[in-house]
């Protein structure tokens, strides 16, 4: 029957096939994006030529010529910009990484204490993490900046927390100068890792045989410690000199001073991400079911193992996803150091733009950074995903 | 054993204890949530310390060393930057429109909700009372017989009413944006206003109207695109969608005051409805993959039912998937657009007169130097309210349709 029916279409009307239909919509959108596409190219050489600019990355070799206050590697104007923007690179990447260190740790705390019993705990977190939710960071930051790192008093009447100095020059924080055996402790210390991480396999392989639970991070943890402070007294000198900052007239002698640029925007990002993780932690937490617990405990894990083995694992599946979101976030908003002239890659990319007004190679630039960025964390997340996710039948 | 029912033994019945009396006492409830442990008492103590110390400190600073008079002398310039004086008007007609649609949705939908209409009502005749300027004060007493008109023809729960609320808001961003924009150099009625003289708090909020009124539908053709089975159209709103989430906001907006003369050669357009490219262009990448969410919502079921009832594919979206979508993820969206409130204020790093903007002009008039931190408490309150305002409503609009459910 359906055979018969088959035959009594007509053979040409093609355009109600479905398959025709499709072709025909993928192909007009796909037609119309790349005209959109061409078009916008032709239109960009066209004004590009206007203006008399070439496109190209060969101006990156040319001498910069302007200075940047914050720089991890040495730096003056007469290098290039090439050079100008692999400082705004490694400052991005420092106060990323500090960010998300502090961040977690702050965040942590907030989330538990969100959800104390205390009366009085839970709602100051509560009222920090609605104050952060409801203000936009670039308020908080250019706050922080200028109405309370910049509004420090000056050097000569620097307020001391201990060996500390705030000042309007920044934070002046002891800090270690590395010595002759640096290198040599380096070495140790890496050997130490490995060693920690045999040890720590080692337990697992003796659990697994065994078929008992063992101990497994505080021996490698042991192990890493005990060789890094063998290794430090071993050597022939201490690697690492305490070097205390002193006032001298106008600046800061010895030690290490962080600019306000910086520390207004560390500040700004760890507190205003920690709302956020605080309330993915909590939201974690609270989606183990407290049957979960109780099972636990009836099985006989004491309450160690019970958050070890029972508890953390299943809030982690829910709060890991959200979490790396928001790293990605702090990443993305330390672009924010613009508005209060911290040099992070975004804003030595906006000084380069102005001087040469290569906005679409800087802006591609920068572009691709943070892309390659996110794309390789989403692709770290997804395999993540695939290990943690719940095996159903 | 029959298997015939057999009537139950009957076991004494107790006389029922009476309801537990958990009565409040504020000792009791001191002792359960502050001091159940010794280390909850401890952690009690040194919280009302710390508390007590800083609420003196910003008392103290707020009361009588903060120089608000920056606040109150540029209340203005905060509020609506360089929008002519002529075409006050149109602002103030905006917003006693905005309280006669939202007193209206209250009477409509709300149930014995009389702490928002307090608050509706309370909110502009407060201000209107304490407002020094003639205009201000009947602008706002306006507003208030705007909202209570409102109010009282939405108790009359008409349906046509109920349709009236909601047709209301749709209609309400457009036309709220023709009336500050204006409809040509040469109408009679609402000449144009140039967009560089629009500022302060009324360009932050046109922002995030005009982010959310155009990417909304753009949000919703990505999302469409990206759940669709044909390969290259879902592909390329893959690729839009996580490029564009990809990056920082800042860029988008760099790359639309920057580019967008470029892709346009011999088209003059001004910086303000390039901010605004950028923001939609940003905002639609977020909205559509939260509308994704609510689309991947939507059971098989729903598609199949549709088409046994001889839908069509796109009447099938239309009708049947985008608003049962839609209105699963409405609370998702309200946040989606308080953070597009929020990533409007990034506009000041292209050189825009937003609220942010308007904090540093205000900044450098000579009379005001060195009071950063009054300008900028005071930007982060005007943020703080709104954005809270929203959340809180939204907040209430999931409750109510957790309740429909």
């Amino acid at each position: 029957m359906a055979a018969k029916r088959l035959e009594r279409l007509p053979v040409w009307a093609f355009w109600r096939d479905e398959r025709f239909i499709r072709a025909v919509i993928q192909i007009v959108v796909l037609g119309g994006v790349i005209w959109l596409g061409i078009t916008a190219a032709n239109n960009v050489a066209f004004s590009l030529r206007q203006q008399g600019i070439a496109l190209g990355f060969d101006f990156l070799n040319n001498g910069a010529g302007f200075d940047i206050g914050d720089t991890l590697i040495p730096y003056t104007n007469s290098d290039t910009f090439a050079r100008a923007l692999l400082v705004g690179l490694l400052n991005t990447l420092v106060v990323s990484v500090t960010g998300i260190v502090l961040a977690t740790i702050l965040g942590i705390f907030v989330g538990i204490a969100r959800l104390s019993s205390n009366w009085l705990v839970s709602r100051t977190a509560w009222l920090f993490i609605e104050l952060m939710r409801n203000v936009p960071l670039l308020v908080l930051l250019v706050f922080l900046y200028t109405a309370v790192f910049l509004k420090l008093p000056r050097a000569r009447q620097a307020i001391s927390v201990g060996p500390i100095y705030l000042s309007n020059r920044g934070v002046a924080v002891p800090w270690g100068e590395p010595t002759e055996t640096w290198g040599a402790f380096l070495a140790v210390l890496g050997a130490a890792l490995v060693g920690a991480v045999m040890a720590g396999v080692g337990m697992r392989v003796w659990q697994n045989r065994s078929g008992r639970p063992k101990p497994i991070v505080l021996p490698a943890l042991g192990v890493l410690l005990g060789a890094s402070v063998v290794g430090w007294f071993a050597l022939p000198q201490p690697p690492l000199t305490l070097s205390y900052p002193e006032i001298a007239g106008f600046n800061f002698r010895g030690g290490r001073t962080f600019t306000p640029e910086f520390m207004a925007l560390l500040l700004g990002l760890v507190i205003y991400t920690a709302a956020f993780i605080g309330e993915v932690v909590r939201a974690g937490i609270q989606s183990v079911p407290k049957g979960q617990v109780e099972a636990a405990r009836a099985l006989g894990f004491g309450p160690g193992r019970t958050l070890q083995l029972i508890v953390f694992p299943q809030a982690l599946r829910v709060i890991v996803p959200p979490l790396t979101n928001q790293y990605l976030n702090l990443t993305k908003n330390s672009t924010l150091a613009v508005a209060i002239g911290y040099p992070d890659l975004f804003s030595v990319s906006g000084t380069i733009i102005n001087q040469t007004g290569r906005a679409v190679e800087m802006i591609a630039v920068v572009m691709a950074v943070y892309l390659s960025t996110s794309l390789f964390t989403s692709l770290l997340m997804n395999l993540y995903n695939r290990r943690v996710r719940l095996v159903e039948r | 054993m029959s298997l015939s029912a057999q009537p139950l033994p009957q076991r004494p019945v107790a006389e029922p204890l009476p309801p537990p009396t958990e009565r409040f006492t504020l000792l009791g409830w001191l002792y359960k949530n502050l001091f159940n442990t010794w280390y909850n008492a401890v952690l009690t103590v040194v919280m009302v310390v710390l508390i007590a110390l800083a609420v003196r400190a910003a008392g103290e600073w707020a009361l009588s060393i903060a120089r608000w008079e920056v606040i109150t002398t540029n209340l203005r310039l905060f509020a609506i930057g360089q929008y002519p004086a002529a075409a006050l008007w149109r602002v103030w007609a905006s917003v006693v429109l905005l309280w006669g649609v939202a007193g209206l949705s209250i009477g409509v939908w709300g149930q014995r909700a009389y702490g928002s209409v307090g608050m509706l009502l309370a909110f502009p005749f407060v201000l209107g009372v304490l407002a020094t300027d003639e205009t201000t004060r009947w602008a706002l007493l306006g507003t208030t017989v705007a909202g209570a008109f409102g109010y009282g023809l939405g108790l009359l729960r008409k349906r046509w009413l109920r349709r009236l609320a909601i047709v209301g808001w749709i209609a309400y961003f457009p036309l709220v944006i023709v009336l500050i924009a204006g409809l040509g150099d040469e109408a009679p009625l609402l000449p144009s206003v140039p967009t560089n003289l629009w500022g302060g708090l009324l360009l932050t909020l046109l922002l995030t109207v005009v982010g959310i009124v155009f990417s909304f539908p753009l949000g919703v053709l990505l999302a469409l695109g990206r759940r669709s089975k044909l390969p290259i159209v879902s592909a390329l709103s893959v690729i839009y969608i996580e490029v564009v989430r990809g990056v920082p906001f800042v860029t988008v907006l760099f790359m639309a005051q920057l580019m967008l003369p470029l892709f346009l050669p011999g088209v003059t357009i001004d910086r303000v409805i390039r901010a605004m490219a950028g923001v939609v262009l940003f905002s639609a990448a977020y909205l559509a993959e939260n509308v994704r969410g609510g689309l991947q919502a939507i059971p098989r079921g729903q598609y199949e039912a549709a088409y046994a009832l001889g839908f069509k594919p796109w009447q099938t979206t239309l009708l049947i998937i985008l608003p049962q979508a839609l209105k699963a993820v409405i609370p998702i969206l309200v946040g989606q657009f308080i953070a597009l409130f929020k990533d409007t204020s990034l506009v000041v790093i292209v050189g825009l007169l937003d609220l942010m903007g308007i904090a540093k002009t205000v900044l450098a008039q000579p009379d005001f130097l060195g009071l950063q931190a009054e300008v900028y408490a005071f930007v982060a309150l005007v943020y703080g309210v709104f954005s809270f305002l929203m959340s809180t409503l939204s907040q209430r609009l999931e409750q109510r349709l957790n309740a429909a459910r």
